[in-house]
Parts: structure tokens; sequence; C-alpha cells
């Protein structure tokens, strides 16, 4: 194709059209050109500083540090709850490429259980992003450990990152006070910073671990990590140090407190020991229990299901929630409301002969013993536990003034123990029944009221908590588990120097005289103990059973067995120890809560120290 | 006339060292410039690789038969390659059309053809025939180009472009109708067409919208509102906007850059290259940048402007300007322009066959700006 010579003739023209033409491209590319730097100005002046920070968001992830849990120990500073090392297995969610073939691969390494894999499932659904991990397997044995690290390059998402974890080494001996950690869900989240909590997984459910969790917590830190586009931390940039949680100081002793519980063996049934001087809680028993460590990385469904269909019900904390017919154990109040109103004196005294008959009544109120105590002034209705003399007394106070007068004893009413859930008893009055249940208070009700029957309830704690008050001569201190608070005086009740005497010599002679009802007391203790027995009826007898006999009972089931109760401080000249036994179903209180009782303050008073801050006088 | 300027201008600018140059064929300023931009791309790959050696190694390698395929195609005369252009043509067009029948695969698309010891890529050889073949025909007909010639210019450029597009290869059939288009353009193509041609893509757009594939769509809508799927299919156009945005005036500094170096920036050594630049040197790496791609343009349309005829002529200012629509596609693409279409960075993107193919077509340039004395004679 070689130009002819037509075309040459207009090889100038042609060229003058190619100039133009090419001018205009040049235009074009100057134009094009102008639009690229225009986006680049855009992008590198305009907009610097918001893509500065988007570059910036993208490297540099904030991850947050969470605080280390405050111990908990016992007075003698024993731990009670610790963090051990443990090993856990997540998944990154980013990281993972085929999650079922990943799974696939772990489990041909470590076995997961179906409660395992379960709550993975959960945990996955809810799955945070940003590189947040998943745990699959909780607390790896070393073993495990080895399989998977020899592992690792085949398993692109799944990491082993160790962890703190709660554990209680008395296991169930302090699950009722203690409580446990669990796994943090929305609810706990809800009454919380949430930043605070960022990097924490557990939170204290019952016990001390809820009460004090703020002091337990401590503080987040973070760390500022350089992260590459697959999540790979490069670098700490930045970090602050988390503030571990507070240690927190029990008043409980743990060696008393299994002391107590061995004391209590099979039975079911609740310890409480206060220090009358000064309210801390020294032991503080509920049987049977279960072993907390089981709740803190969730407990299986079996394990679960076996605790809470168990008959004895390991999950209930007797000693805070647990309400009892308190039974002859508030008549020593009964008897201090009779003084105080000037109802009878020492030296009153009753005829009893086994029942007791209200005007224009032929219901018969029994007493305990067909046969009646006979004559019976204070000190022996005390002593032996005369019902009739009680319902005399009753009779004579009156609801009101009885509803008053125990209810300057605590009962009724919270303790305001630093635990959650405590139950507040019931302490009847004409106004509670009218309210509760519509009806009016009937003179009978007084009467059984007086022997601590018919609606009364009282917790453990409140039984301990009045017989501290008592033991204090009518002062007393709110119940308190932790040390390093100062003992928050209550004023209970003004009693007469005479009338405590007088009270207090008869709950001696409970203990230690020939016809007490606790007088398997009286060996082999070097102190004074003032005591009284109770026995709570579970089985409404008919009142006109006339086989019925109070003390013999060994042919009724067990779990129609009364309670047995004992209330009683020592020594009696110096009160280091007061405490509340109740055995359910045990019987009679004298013969199987007194001598547990007995037990353990003989061993406080041999082997309990005070607190430290008794020990040492402030300067 | 044409033999006073020719000498006149060939005295103006030609140095001793310059004119030894043309005597090998080569043209001393575009070579310079394009040596200057391949260091200068070396310097990018470096940090874009992370520090690899290896790569930089491959990519000289590269460069090296580059240059020497250019060095080789500058000593041929331009009258060859218009003799054999249309033979050319229609041997690649039956190859392309072998490739969709039975090329190879390669990244989703069939573009690659197994001739046992070599893949080869037809494709790349119709890049430099198509304005050879078009400017070919219009030079032997007369100019302006008639109605009829235009269209039979217009379905010398179709039917590869059409092919490519099939395997499909956007990116290349885009370029490549470019570099036709730029020959009836500059061969002086009537203004009744060029409007004509505008509002007829105007109109087909719409169209176009129901003809294009999926992904195609996708990369459309991306380019559209990238923030839609920040992890899906905007997060190339996303971490890269990051990437030079965050570059700044000054950037970060060489081997500095956080989204290439930490992995944000997907495909940084290949065809978004031009972010870790933006990012490593912020706007006083990129204005440079800009300014060598330009004046390599100009030098190429000022060559086209001292050739001897409308073949040698178009044949240049197209090379130069389909040059320009690589750098402005690549740059617009990866500034969030322009959507995703997979076209390099020239000479400054990892990759071998598009840089031979471009070099090859500066060879062109060069044999046309050195060979003008024999055309002379």
């Amino acid at each position: 194709m070689r130009p002819s010579g037509y075309f040459f003739n207009n090889r100038h023209a042609e060229r003058q059209l190619f100039l133009a033409r090419a001018a205009i491209a040049v235009i074009g590319t100057l134009i094009l050109a102008g639009v690229l730097v225009a986006q680049m100005i855009h992008l590198q002046v305009t907009q610097h500083d918001h893509y500065s920070v988007r570059s910036k968001d993208n490297r540099i992830r904030v991850l947050p540090l969470p605080p280390t849990r405050g111990l908990i120990t016992d007075r003698e500073g024993r731990a009670l709850a610790e963090n051990l090392p443990t090993y856990r297995l997540e998944l990154i969610p980013e990281q993972v490429t085929d999650l079922e073939e990943t799974l696939q691969a772990i489990k041909a390494l470590v076995p997961l259980s179906e409660l395992e894999e379960k709550r993975f499932d959960r945990a996955w659904k809810r799955r945070r992003g940003n590189f947040n991990p998943v745990p699959l397997k909780f607390r790896l044995d070393q073993q495990q450990l080895a399989r998977l690290a020899v592992n690792q390059h085949r398993l692109t998402g799944v990491s082993v990152s160790a962890h703190l974890t709660r554990h209680y080494p008395y296991g169930a001996s302090t699950a009722h006070i203690v409580g446990y950690v669990g796994r943090i869900d929305q609810r706990n989240l809800e009454s919380v910073d949430p930043s605070n909590y960022a990097g924490t997984t557990h939170f204290g459910k019952t016990g001390i671990e809820s009460t004090y969790e703020d002091q337990l917590h401590g503080w987040v830190g973070e760390q500022r990590v350089e992260t590459n586009a697959a999540g790979r931390q490069l670098r700490v940039v930045e970090s602050t140090l988390p503030i571990p949680g507070e240690d927190i100081k029990l008043s409980i002793d743990i060696e008393l407190q299994r002391y107590a519980e061995q004391q209590l063996g099979d039975k079911a049934g609740s310890v409480v020991a206060l220090d009358p001087r000064n309210g801390e809680v020294l032991a503080f028993v509920s049987l049977p229990a279960y072993d907390a460590n089981l709740f803190v990385n969730g407990i299986s469904v079996a394990d679960y299901k076996r605790l809470n269909t168990d008959k004895k019900r390991p999950l209930f904390n007797r000693s805070l929630k647990g309400q009892y017919p308190p039974g002859s154990t508030i008549k020593q109040l009964v008897g201090l409301a009779g003084l105080e109103h000037g109802l009878i004196s020492r030296n009153h005294s009753l005829s009893c002969s086994g029942y007791y008959l209200l005007p224009n009544s032929e219901h018969r109120y029994r007493d305990w013993k067909r046969t009646g105590h006979g004559r019976t002034d204070l000190d022996k209705a005390l002593v032996q536990s005369c019902d009739v003399y009680f319902y005399d007394l009753a009779r004579n106070l009156g609801i009101d003034r009885m509803h008053n007068y125990l209810s300057k004893f605590g009962l009724g009413q919270r303790t305001g123990i630093d635990l959650l859930g405590e139950r507040s008893g019931l302490l009847p009055s004409r106004s509670w029944k009218k309210e509760r249940k519509n009806e009016i208070w009937y003179p009978g009700e007084t009467l059984i009221t007086g022997i601590g029957q018919g609606f009364m309830l009282t917790t453990p704690l409140q039984l301990a908590h009045s017989t501290a008050i008592l033991a204090n001569g009518g002062s007393g201190y709110k119940p308190q588990v932790t040390l390093g608070k100062n003992a928050e005086p209550i004023t209970a009740v003004k009693i007469p120097k005479r009338h405590l005497r007088d009270v207090e010599r008869s709950l001696h002679r409970v203990t230690n005289s020939r016809l007490g009802t606790a007088r398997s007391l009286s060996e082999n203790h070097h102190f004074h103990i003032a005591g009284k027995t109770g026995t709570a009826q579970v089985y409404a007898l008919s009142q006109n059973d006339e086989d019925e006999d109070a003390e013999v009972r060994e042919d009724i089931p067990e779990h129609l067995r009364d309670h047995a109760l004992f209330v009683g401080y020592a020594p009696i000249k110096d009160p280091k120890i007061a405490l509340a036994v109740i055995v359910e179903h045990g019987g009679s209180g004298g013969a199987v809560a007194a001598p547990i009782a007995g037990r353990i303050m003989q061993w406080w008073l041999d082997n309990g120290s005070p607190s430290p801050a008794s020990k040492t006088p402030s300067p | 006339m044409d033999l006073a300027t020719l000498d006149s201008e060939q005295r103006r600018n030609n140095s001793w060292i310059s004119v030894q140059f043309q005597r090998i064929h080569l043209d001393l300023p575009l070579l310079a410039m394009l040596t200057v931009l391949a260091a200068f791309g070396m310097l990018v790959l470096y940090s874009a690789g992370d520090n690899n050696a290896d790569l930089l190694v491959r990519q000289s390698i590269r460069l090296l038969v580059a240059f020497g395929g250019m060095f080789v195609i500058a000593q041929i005369p331009p009258s060859i390659f218009r003799r054999y252009s249309g033979a050319v043509w229609i041997v690649t067009v039956l190859l392309l059309i072998a490739v969709l029948a039975v090329g190879s695969k390669g990244g989703g698309a069939q573009r690659w053809l197994d001739l046992g010891v070599v893949k080869f890529q037809p494709s790349e050889l119709m890049k430099l025939t198509l304005p050879l073949v078009t400017a070919a025909w219009l030079a032997s007909r007369s100019n302006p180009p008639t109605s009829r010639s235009v269209l039979i210019s217009l379905a010398l450029i179709a039917i590869p472009v059409l092919l490519i597009a099939k395997q499909p290869d956007l990116g290349t059939s885009i370029l490549m109708g470019a570099s036709g288009i730029f020959v009836l353009f500059l061969a002086g193509l009537g203004w009744r067409w060029i409007f004509g041609g505008m509002g007829l893509v105007a109109a087909a757009l719409p169209a176009l919208w129901y003809v294009m594939k999926d992904y195609q769509r996708q990369r459309v809508l991306t380019l559209l509102n990238p923030e839609a799927d920040p992890f899906g299919s905007g997060y190339h156009i996303i971490q890269s906007k990051i990437a030079i945005g965050s570059g700044g005036f000054w950037g970060k500094g060489w081997l500095n850059g956080t989204q290439s170096h930490l992995d944000f920036l997907p495909e940084r050594s290949t065809d978004f290259i031009f972010a870790v630049l933006a990012e490593e040197h912020g706007l006083m790496g990129v204005i440079p940048l800009l300014a060598l791609y330009l004046a390599i343009v100009f030098r190429c349309l000022y060559i086209a402007a001292q050739a001897t005829n409308l073949f040698n002529r178009t044949v240049a200012g197209s090379i130069g300007l389909t040059f320009f629509v690589y750098v402005f596609v690549n740059i617009g693409m990866v500034s969030g322009l322009l959507p995703v279409v997979g076209v390099p960075l020239p000479l400054v993107s990892y990759g071998g066959t598009s840089m031979v193919t471009l070099m090859a077509g500066f060879g062109i340039l060069m044999s046309i700006h050195t060979h003008r004395k024999l055309i002379a004679r």
C-alpha cells in the first residue's frame, strides 16, 4: 500500500488536519490529567484527615486487658477463691475459612462434648466480629495442648489462649457464702459499665462474688496493637495496664466452717456462728452444698439437673434463705418481754398440767410433756422448755407487745448481712394478718406464737443474730462476712441487768443442769454455755392424738420428723461466739442440735483467733 | 519542502549523542523518560512487594526483555509494519477465535493459547496490530476518510474488540478499541461521526447495562457506593482510597506505607501499585509521576507530528494516546473514579506481558522517528 501520487498532493492538508486533531488530543489529555490531579488533591489534601483516621482504624486495634479478679480469703488469709491459669481453645471467626472442616479437624485432636459444641454454636451466632475469639473448649489438659501445638499450622483461625480461671479450693464448703462466678450475660452487663467489662468473661453470680463484684472486678486496661489485614497482631503500640480487683478477706474461718460441716454430717441443716462483739460471721454452713467450681465455665445439663432435682436442695442457701419455725428457741426472748412489761417476775409461777385452755374454749393447747411440768416458774420454764408457761405469758402479753419486743431482736426483718438474697422471715402481727390474709387475729394464734410456732418463721442467720444481741446484753452489730469494715452497731433493746442475769442463768442451766433440755452439754466443756433448744414441728400432729409423744418419734419417717434447733453463746462471762444450729428433720433439739453446737463452740474457743482488728488495738 | 523541514528539525535538536542514538534507531528523549519511569517503578515495586528482592529480579528480567524487544522493533522500517499489518490482522483474528474455542483458562477468562512451549496471548499481538492495520487502511484511502472507509475501519476495530470482550477481557478490549478510534480521530474522522458516535454511546449506555455480566455490573455499583459492601466488592476500592488519602501531601515515606505493608491493600504490586506510591510518597510523588507520563505522551505526539506520512503519524499518535489511556484508566480505577478494570499502571505494575507489548509499541514509535531519512530518500 504505497502512497499514490494523488494523495501526495494533499500531504500538506493532511498534516494540517493531523496537527489540529493532535492539538485537540493534547487538550483532552490535559483535561483528563487535570481530573486525576483534582481527584488526588481531593483524596490526599481535602480528605486526608478522614483517610488518616481510617488508615489508623484499619491497623490499630484496641484490645481490652481485663483485670485480674481479686482473691477471696478467710480470716486467716487462706484462699477461698483464687485464679488458676488454664488454657482455652478459641476460634477467630475472621480467620476460619471453613467452620465445619475446622471443627472436624479439632475433633480429631481433642474430644468435644455435646455441651461444648452446643455452647460454641450459641457463642458463634453471637460473635462480635473484629477478631474477637469465640471460645470452644475450656480447660485444656497438657496432652491436648501439645496435640494442638503440633497441629497449629493446619488449623487456621484456631488459637489457644491462657486465661486465669476462678477456682474454689474448698469447693462445696464455701459455695453458700463465697458463691461463684459464671459466664457474663446480658443482664449482668446491664448492671455495670460495659466498657469496664470489655474483656471480662466472668461475673459474680452468687454470694460474696456477687455482693462484692465491684471491688473484686477491678478496672480494665487497654492495649493498642498494630495488626495486619489478616488480624495478626504485630506489635503493641501502647498499653494501659488494668487495675486488679481488690482482695476480700472474709470473717469466716474455713477450718471452723469445715469442722461445723463435719458435725452436721450427712444431715441437711445450717450453722451460723457470729462473733457477738462485732457481728463478724465466723461460720456460715448450709448443707447439703454443691461444688461451686461446676458453675464457673457453665454447668452441664446433667450436673445441674442432678443438683436441681435433689430432694435435699443443695442449691438452696438455708442459712440465708431457709425460713424455719423457731420453736422454743425464742422462749427466752418472750420471757424477757414478760419481765420487761412486768407481767411476770422470777418468782411468778403457774401450774403446768400438760395443756392449756383458753376461756370459753375446749381446745387443748398441749405441752410437749403430756404429764405436765407441775409448778413452773420462769427458770424452770426455760430450763425444761415448758410450753404451758409461755402460752400463759403470751396470752398476757398479747400479740402486739410480743411482736414489738421480738422485732427488737431482729426477727421478722433482714439482718442486713452483706450477702444478697437474704430472707426476712416472718414475725406475725395483727396488721400482717389483716393485710396478707384479710383475717382477724385469733387469741389462740398468740399462744402458739409464744412458743415459736404458728405463722412465725426465722432464718438461721436471724436466730444467730438475735442470740448475739442477747449475748451482748441487748446491743449488737450488723452481721458481716467481710473483714476490714468497721463493725456497724445497731441499737437493739435495753435489757435491765437483773432481767438479763436471770435469763442468762436459766439458759446456762439449760446446758448444765440435770433437767436441762441440753444437759448433754454439761460434760466435757471447760467453759459455760448459755443456750436454748428448740424443736420445730414439720408434721402437724393432731392436737387430740393421744398416742402422740414429742420425745418418742422414731417411727415417723425422716422427712416428717421435727427440725432440731439450738441457739446459744459462750463463754457466758465474755461471749466470743453466738450461734444457731438447725438440723432438718433431726428430731429433738436437745439431743441432736445442742451437742453439735457445743462442739463447734468448743472448737472456736480452743482454736479460733479474734479478728485482726481486735487482736491489735489501734495505736 | 518536506526534506527541508526534516533537515532543519534534525539539525535543530540533534546533539552528537542524540545522533548516535538515532543511528541505532532509538529516540533518546523517549528512551530516557521510559528508563526513569521504569527505575521509579522498581522503587515502588520494591516497597509494594514487601522488600522482596526476588520480585525485583524477575521484574528486571522482564524490563530487559521489553527494552530489548523495543530495540529490535525499532530497527524495522515502518513500511514493513504497514505492508504486513493486514495479513497479521487476519492471522490474529483467527488466533482469537482459536482462543475462544480451545484456549486455556486463567482467572476465569480464556486469554491464553497454549503452544506447547510457551503460552501465547493473541490479544497482546492484536493490541499492536489494530492501530497499524487501521492506519494502513486509512492511509491507502483518500483523506479525510470517506464514510465507506470509516465503516471498514470500524469493522477492522470491532471484530477483534468483540472477540476479546467475549474472553472476557474488558480492560484490553477498551484499550484496543481506543487505539483504533484514536487512529480514526487523528486521521481526520469527520465531526459528524465523532458526535454521532458519542451520541450513540450515550444512548447505548442503558442497553449496555443489560449486556454486562453480573460481576461487571457489580463493579459499576461498587464505584458508585463502595461502602455498601466494605468487606466484599467494595473492599479493594475502599482500601485503595484509604491508602491514597492517608498518604497526604508528603506521604508516609518509602517502605512505611501501613496500608500496603500490613496487607490491607490487595493486588498492591500489580493493578493497585499506584495506591502504594500515593500512600508512601503522597501528592509529591503523584504529581511528578503524572508529569512524566504526560511528557512521554507529548513526546509521542511530537514524534507523530514530525512523521512524514499519514500512516506514521496516526500510528505514533495512537500509541501515545493509548499509553495515556492506560495511565488514566489505572489511576482513575485505583482512586475511585472509574470501575475496576484490569489495567496495569504502565512500567510500574508488576507483570510481563503487557509491558512487552507496551515497549514494542514504543519500538514502533522509535522506528517511525528514526527511519524518516530513508523515506525521504
